[in-house]
This record gives structure tokens, sequence and C-alpha cells, in this order.
């Protein structure tokens, strides 16, 4: 085939059907609505959450895991587009880093060391590490689904970031449910979900990404 | 002409293009290949891969950019686009093909345009893939590309709905693009 031979042909499909931003908006709202679902239908919200959402530790719970949600969301937005600067939405990711460091600061001032440990191991670690997983599913699926679409320079990469933003949407969502308040359970359960979700995007990426 | 009028221009057509335009869509492309001939060229020369190897690969780069090109923001200037596609499309091929590469960072609408030459030949990597792909698709494939003939013609010859030979096109495109990866990938 000669080059405009191909042009030619290229030239006849000219429509473009799935443009990028709005197939990961999509992504992005079903797999929230699907997750939430799940969350809703199964363990539900935590009964007592209205009237102990003023204490600290839960506003930080929510807190963090949306600013992780958010942030890693914007990252995996820009990854998929070419020639789009990515170094100030990456440095954002360390948001997040920062609020969970600083609620661990605290929490190490305010409670005891003794009572460090049994803070840490919580009373529902396992099904923390089961939900936030389940929970990411639809999220990580769609986000694999839209970057398709995407020409990301290191599809591992790319996959990392979706699997990031599915593991800090669970966390938000699973955080409503969650009994365990104190950031040291946060910190330690949370954190193992999320990067297990991570690698497991970035070894999708790494093979169903590549374009 | 300047850079920064080439460059509307080409995000002009290309706006166009993604709204089904396929005459701006055609100007588009032609505008385009002979800056990524010279690129390829270049490289080429450099790793002292014959000229016709090069055209190989400006049909792959060609092939991703029109599969990517949802990926480009319309509001967004197309030359950081376009440069970055083929950038990565160009070390991805040449890689493939045994030559490792250092690809330096350039920009397609400041490159010179290389002399038409090696179009006149028959590319053998498409067409060596044409091959593999199955009937009404290497059919729509064949009609469009070699005999010219538009959407709405081949659909009459294949007594196809015009809807289902565009499908038909576009998955055959995707699929020669998952050719071209799987193909060259086997010698590695």
């Amino acid at each position: 085939m000669k080059t405009n031979d191909l042009i030619n042909l290229l030239a006849q499909d000219a429509p473009v059907r799935t443009r990028l931003g709005r197939v990961l908006a999509l992504a992005l709202v079903a797999g929230v609505v699907l997750s939430g679902g799940i969350l809703l239908s199964t363990i539900g919200i935590r009964h007592d959450m209205w009237s102990i959402f003023e204490t600290a530790r839960v506003l930080f719970k929510i807190g963090f895991t949306l600013v992780l949600a958010v942030t890693a969301c914007i990252v995996v937005f820009r990854i998929g587009r070419p020639g789009v600067a990515m170094k100030a939405s990456v440095a954002a990711l360390l948001l997040p880093l920062a609020l969970l460091i600083a609620a661990v600061t605290a929490e190490m001032n305010v409670i005891p060391s003794a009572a460090w440990e049994t803070s840490l191991v919580g009373n529902n670690a396992r099904f923390c590490l089961m939900f936030i997983p389940l929970l990411s599913l639809a999220p990580l699926a769609g986000f694999m689904l839209a970057l398709r679409n995407g020409a990301p320079k290191r599809p591992s990469l790319a996959g990392a970031a979706a699997g990031l933003a599915a593991g800090g949407i669970a966390a938000a969502l699973y955080a409503w449910h969650c009994p365990d308040d104190s950031p040291l359970f946060v910190a330690t359960w949370y954190t193992i979900a999320i990067a297990a979700v991570t690698a497991i995007g970035s070894l999708i990426g790494r093979r169903y990404l590549r374009w | 002409m300047r850079h920064s009028t080439r460059e509307e221009e080409w995000a002009e057509w290309m706006r166009d293009a993604l709204k089904g335009d396929t005459l701006a869509y055609h100007r588009f492309l032609a505008a385009v290949t002979p800056h990524l001939r010279a690129m390829a060229r270049r490289r080429c020369d450099q790793l002292g891969a014959p000229a016709s190897e090069a055209e190989d690969v400006v049909q792959e780069v060609l092939l991703a950019v029109h599969l990517k090109r949802g990926s480009w923001d319309p509001s967004r200037p197309i030359g950081p686009w376009l440069s970055a596609i083929v950038r990565n499309k160009l070390i991805d091929s040449l890689r493939r093909r045994g030559r490792h590469v250092n690809v330096p960072v350039e920009d397609v609408i400041d490159t010179l345009e290389a002399e038409e030459q090696t179009d006149a030949m028959d590319r053998l990597d498409a067409d060596h893939l044409l091959e593999r792909l199955k009937d009404p698709q290497r059919d729509i494939v064949r009609s469009i590309s070699l005999q010219g003939a538009g959407v709405r013609e081949t659909a009459e010859r294949l007594k196809m709905t015009e809807g289902a030979v565009r499908v038909a096109l576009h998955r055959a495109l995707k699929s020669l693009a998952a050719l071209y990866r799987s193909e060259t990938r086997e010698d590695e």
C-alpha cells in the first residue's frame, strides 16, 4: 500500500467516535455510581455517621480519601493525553500524603503510645482490605477501558494512576462505612489496600494500555 | 509558513476532521506526512536503515495518529500533541524493527518537509498485514485504498449499508494497528 492510499483510507474514517475526556468522565461517573451502589446494597453506611461526623478523625478519614481520589483522578484525566504537562498534577499527589502524615503525627501526640497498637490494628482490618479492592473494581475497569482511547507515554504508569484513582474512590466510599477512625488504622490498612489496587493497575496497564 | 500559522491551520483541519469532515482530514494528513517522512528518514539514515523502511514507519505513525486522535483536546494547540505521539511511535516502531534508537524531542511542525520519493513504492508491511484481515474488512480496505472508492460506492458494491462499511473500516484500522504491534514483536 502506498502512503497516499493509506491517507485516503484514514480520511474516510474521519469522524471520531470516542473522545478521551468524555469516556473518562463517563467511566468516573459509572464507577462511582456502581461502587456506591455495591456499598449501599451490601454493608451500607455506618448508622451513627451523622452524629460522629463532627469528630476530627472521621472528618480526616473522609477528607483524606476524597483528596486522594480527586488528585489521582486529575492525573488519570491528563496521563492519556500526549504533550500535556504532568508535573503539577503529579506533585499534587503529595497533598493527600502530607495530610496523612500530619494526621498520623497528631494522633501519635494525642493518644498514649500504649494505645498505638490497638488503634493501628483496629477491628475490621480484614474487611477493609477486602472491601476497598472490591469497590475499586468498577472504577478501575472503567478507567482502563477509557484510557485505551488515550496514548500514554508509559502504559504501566498510566495503569498505576488508574489503580490509584480507583483505589482512592473505593476508599472514599468505604470511609462512609468504616468503623475504625484512627489515622493509624487509615495509614496502615487503607494504604495497603490502595497500594495493591495501584500495583494491579500498573500490571494491567503495561499490557492493556500499549498502543 | 510560520510555525504558528501552520499549527493553527493543522488544528483547524483536525477540528473539522473530528466532526467528520473527510476533506479537511485528508488535508491534515497530507500536510503532516512530509514532515513525518523527514523525521523517519533522518532516524533511518542515522541507523543505516534503508529509506524504504522509513516509509513503513511513516505509515505506522500515521495509523497511530489516526487511532489516537480522540486524545487531542481541541482547545489545546495541536503541535505538542502531535510531536509526542510521533516521537513515541517512532521509538516504538524502530525498536520493534530491532533498531535501538534515541529519538530526540523534535517539533513535527518545525521539521523540514522531505521531498516525495519513496511514496511511489508500494510499502510491504501494510500489504502483508492486510492479508491477515478477515473478509468484509479486507475487501473494504482494498476498495477504498487501492481503487480510491468512497464509503458510499464501497457500500453499494458490497451490498452493505454505509454505516456497516464505516464500522468495518474503523475495526479494520484498529486490527491493522494491533497486527503491527504483534507482528514485529515476535522477533524481539
